[in-house]
């Protein structure tokens, strides 16, 4: 069953066509990496999916509920507010810089919209906040305000509260860019079991190594277009196609010169 | 002066700083939510709109209080008696009682409100705009509507931001409160100014500052307690 589906996705910026023919699928419990150079509009396809941006053309379904649609003059037509909203409801989102609110606790960012979205009982949510605490490794770090925890704290709390509106698809914009490389790995470990839990989700990502090992598919992306699309073994191991042969050897290059 | 004359002095400057008080209290009930307003104006996506506001708040800023004071008080007797003014708008002025005591006051708080809603629309504007987009970014993100981010996210931040540059203002309206006495408004450095001459002393004056001194004192500790309150995040 597809939680997601993109046909002809496109989107400009003034004159700069930034997404062109975007078109992929999302099933229910996949796991999609997305890689790709900087500025291949990663982060535009997710902000138009999320509806930070408004796409051109194209369409986009979610749940079986679509955002946007050709009408039948081959228009592109957003739904309702109503609708949008409700679509917005099933989409969760990690941001790189976390975002979280920094004049509430820990607790007070994952009920926050549980209580004041879903109007979850707010004994009902602080219960639920507490299971994906543990979850995330962070019981007792409830009561502590963001300042007062290391980058990948707070990114699991970034990742708990995005949990708690029990999203259908959950989507990660470069989550560990902006970490440390010795708090990159408690991230990703969050994220594998989310996805050894089946936890549908799509993560624009520059951890190669990660991507391999938790994707379902690997969606390679350069220059507003998807250029390539398979399985991990596929894209990294034995790829056809020169442009992505190219990003990731020079990526290779970098990860080894990094290294030494 | 003898101690008796001090303490009469005393007394008299304690009856009038009610009017001082009702200067402060007044600006402030009406500039802040002005301010406000103007702070909102000023945002807003129409240009003639947050253009003329900003008109407005380099106007108020860049002319001295005590001039705008005088202006307001002297508007409407000038208008009637100005010869190019229309016979429908002298007519209207006629209306307007600028005899006794409530209209200078009115006056007063008029100039007052409007200029300091300028001071504190900039410092709200400054406050609202220094919230990071990632906020409403992650509101928007978990479908919280404008209004609650709004309220629940912005709003709170955007205090705890204002609060220094706020105090500052609140204690500078304390003092401004003596450029009343420019329209004979009997306020306390009005009448510490009338005792000195009766006196042909100082005292009255210094009594005066003691004062404004203790009203900013008190201020200054509010807000730094205030401050301390919201210091439980960064
Ligand atoms: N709001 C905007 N206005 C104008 N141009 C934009 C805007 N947002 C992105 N762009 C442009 O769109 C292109 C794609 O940007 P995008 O952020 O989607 O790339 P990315 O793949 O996420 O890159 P990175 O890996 O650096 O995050 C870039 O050329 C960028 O400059
Ligand atoms: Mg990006």
């Amino acid at each position: 069953m597809a939680i997601l589906e993109v046909r002809n996705l496109s989107k400009k910026f003034d004159d700069v066509q930034v997404l062109k023919d975007i078109s992929f699928d999302v099933n229910k419990g996949e796991v999609i990496a997305i890689i790709g150079p900087s500025g291949s509009g990663k982060s535009t396809l997710l902000r138009c999916i999320n509806q930070f941006e408004k796409a051109d053309g194209g369409e986009i379904t979610v749940c079986d509920m679509d955002m946007l649609v050709k009408d039948s003059k081959d228009r592109t037509v957003f739904s309702d507010a109503k609708t949008l909203r409700d679509i917005r409801l099933k989409i969760g989102l990690v941001f790189q810089n976390f975002n979280l609110f920094p004049h509430m606790t820990v607790l007070g960012n994952i009920i926050e919209a549980p209580v004041k979205v879903l109007k979850t009982p707010k004994a009902e949510a602080v219960e639920k906040a507490m299971e994906l605490l543990k979850k995330m490794g962070l019981s007792e770090k409830a009561n502590a305000y963001p300042y007062e925890l290391s980058g990948g704290q707070q990114q699991r709390v970034s990742i708990a509260r995005a949990l708690a509106l029990n999203p259908e698809i959950l989507f990660f914009d470069e989550p560990t860019s902006a970490l440390d490389p010795e708090l990159t790995g408690q991230v990703l470990k969050v994220i594998k079991e989310l996805a050894e839990e089946k936890m549908t989700m799509v993560i624009v990502t520059h951890e190669m190594a990660f991507a391999r090992d938790v994707a379902d598919i690997v969606v390679f992306m350069d220059g507003g277009y998807i250029v390539e699309m398979g399985t991990p073994e596929k894209v990294f191991g034995n790829t056809e196609n020169e442009r992505t042969k190219q990003f990731l050897s020079r990526y290779n290059n970098d990860v080894m010169s990094a290294d030494e | 002066m003898t101690s008796e004359e001090i303490r009469k002095v005393t007394g008299l400057l304690l009856e009038h700083l009610l009017p001082t008080l009702k200067v402060f209290g007044f600006t402030l009930l009406f500039s802040v939510p002005l301010g406000m307003i103007v702070a909102l104006l000023k945002m807003c996506k129409f240009k003639p709109i947050s253009w003329l506001t900003n008109v407005y708040i380099l106007i108020m800023r860049g002319t001295p209080l005590m001039l705008q004071i005088i202006l307001v008080r002297y508007l409407v007797p000038m208008l009637r008696i100005n010869e190019n003014t229309p016979e429908w708008l002298r007519n209207i002025l006629l209306e307007i009682n600028i005899a006794g005591d409530n209209y200078l006051f009115n006056m007063i708080i008029v100039a007052f409100v409007f200029n300091y809603a300028a001071y504190f629309a900039e410092i709200f504007r400054g406050g609202i705009e220094s919230i990071p987009k990632g906020q409403y970014e992650a509101a928007y993100a978990l479908s919280m509507t404008k209004t609650q981010t709004f309220f629940r996210i912005v709003l709170p931040q955007v205090i705890k931001r204002i609060v220094p540059a706020s105090a500052n203002e609140v204690i500078t309206l304390v003092k401004d409160t003596s450029l009343a006495n420019v329209v004979a408004y009997a306020e306390i450095t009005l009448v510490a100014n009338q005792q000195m001459q009766y006196y042909s002393s100082i005292t009255p004056l210094v009594i005066a500052g003691v004062f404004y001194f203790v009203m900013s004192f008190v201020l200054t500790v509010l807000f730094a307690l205030i401050e301390k309150k919201l210091n439980y995040y960064r």
